[in-house]
């Protein structure tokens, strides 16, 4: 299934919290994306979590952000294209909100 | 009318703000319409089924009542994540109803088999 | 493919209208449906005509009223929430006494039971909050 993320690793639980429960494919959005910017804590936890899940992260966010050159390898940057893209792609979807 | 399953995904600690008691609304429009419906409850959401909520002071409506009154709408299926319970140094005698404690894992399957997940 | 979308926060304070928005857009433009924009919680909040966003801003509460008539979207407000929240349109003035309504163009307010038809309906269902 597709995790969606919207907080700051640093700030909240929501992406531990859905990296213990799953599997399939992570999508980080708005403050959520600082989790796949390279250089800080939450690298180590991207890089153990991409032999269960794929990493996305939304390019506007990480632009708008000024991190969009410090992501994280393996991590792929999409668009509201490819967001949309990855909800059809996956049955079902959570916002871990 | 065709039946999905619907589970809630509930994650948010109940008085500080309004997310579960509106969510609570959902659960029973969706028990209404004769869904497949579930409630799971992870990291603070387990708080909200502590016994013994006292809201008079804070002057808001209590959860507790509205627990009980779940199964009269037919919803039996709540889930509880054994980790965020035993983190938060609950068991599930410290519940104001009757759940079934899951794994992690068990949580994560039972999402993926369901056909619309809403949290709030 | 059917969309339903959820929307739960405001337009002010977070970011989760702005990204259903988007997604929204970006859905309509490959082709796909959107069922139903369903807006609950603060989500009310995006449907009240009186919003003034500083003129350099995107007006947020415009932009979903535009996206609704381009393409013949179904935005509907939960009436419990806009009930608490002060979100009225002509049938809920009458209905509870209120002298004003402020509904924006394109939504139209209903009942929760919009959401779960909305989440049988559809083939998917995406929530932005906070």
């Amino acid at each position: 299934m597709l995790h969606i993320i919207n907080k700051s690793p640093y700030e909240r639980p929501a992406l531990d919290s859905a990296l213990k429960t799953g599997e399939g494919a992570i999508l980080l959005i708005e403050d959520g994306v600082y989790a796949a910017v390279k250089g800080g804590a939450a690298e180590a936890k991207i890089k153990a979590a991409q032999g269960k899940f794929k990493v996305y992260a939304l390019q506007a966010d990480l632009e708008a952000r000024g991190m969009i050159d410090r992501v994280t390898e393996g991590v792929t940057v999409v668009d509201y294209g490819g967001f949309v893209d990855l909800v059809a792609e996956y049955k079902t979807n959570q916002s871990w909100l | 009318m065709s039946v999905k399953k619907f589970m809630f995904v509930n994650r948010k600690a109940p008085y500080g703000t309004i997310y579960a008691w509106e969510a609570l609304e959902v659960v029973l429009i969706a028990a209404a319409f004769e869904q497949d419906v579930s409630l799971c409850f992870l990291d603070d959401g387990v708080f909200q089924l502590k016994k013994g909520h006292n809201t008079k002071a804070i002057e808001t409506k209590a959860f507790e009542k509205t627990w009980g009154a779940l199964e009269d709408y037919d919803i039996t299926k709540l889930y509880v994540d054994a980790e965020s319970l035993a983190e938060r140094g609950l068991t599930a005698d410290d519940l104001a109803v009757p759940v079934e404690v899951l794994s992690r894992a068990e949580i994560g399957k039972l999402m993926e088999e369901q056909d619309v997940l809403l949290s709030f | 493919m059917k969309f339903a979308i959820l929307v739960n926060e405001g337009p002010s304070t977070h970011k989760a209208s702005d990204t259903a928005y988007q997604f929204a857009k970006a859905a309509l433009a490959k082709g796909h449906e959107i069922f139903r924009v369903f807006f609950y919680h603060d989500g009310v909040n995006n449907a009240t005509r009186l919003t003034t966003p500083p003129q350099d801003d995107r007006h947020i509460v415009n932009r979903w009223s535009k996206l609704a008539e381009e393409h013949k979207l179904d935005m509907v407000v939960c009436v419990a929430a806009a009930q608490r929240r002060g979100i009225v349109d002509e049938g809920e003035m009458k209905r509870n006494g209120k002298d004003a309504t402020n509904l924006a163009p394109g939504f139209r307010i209903s009942g929760l039971g919009q959401l779960i038809e909305a989440g049988i309906q559809a083939d998917r269902l995406v929530v932005f909050g906070d």
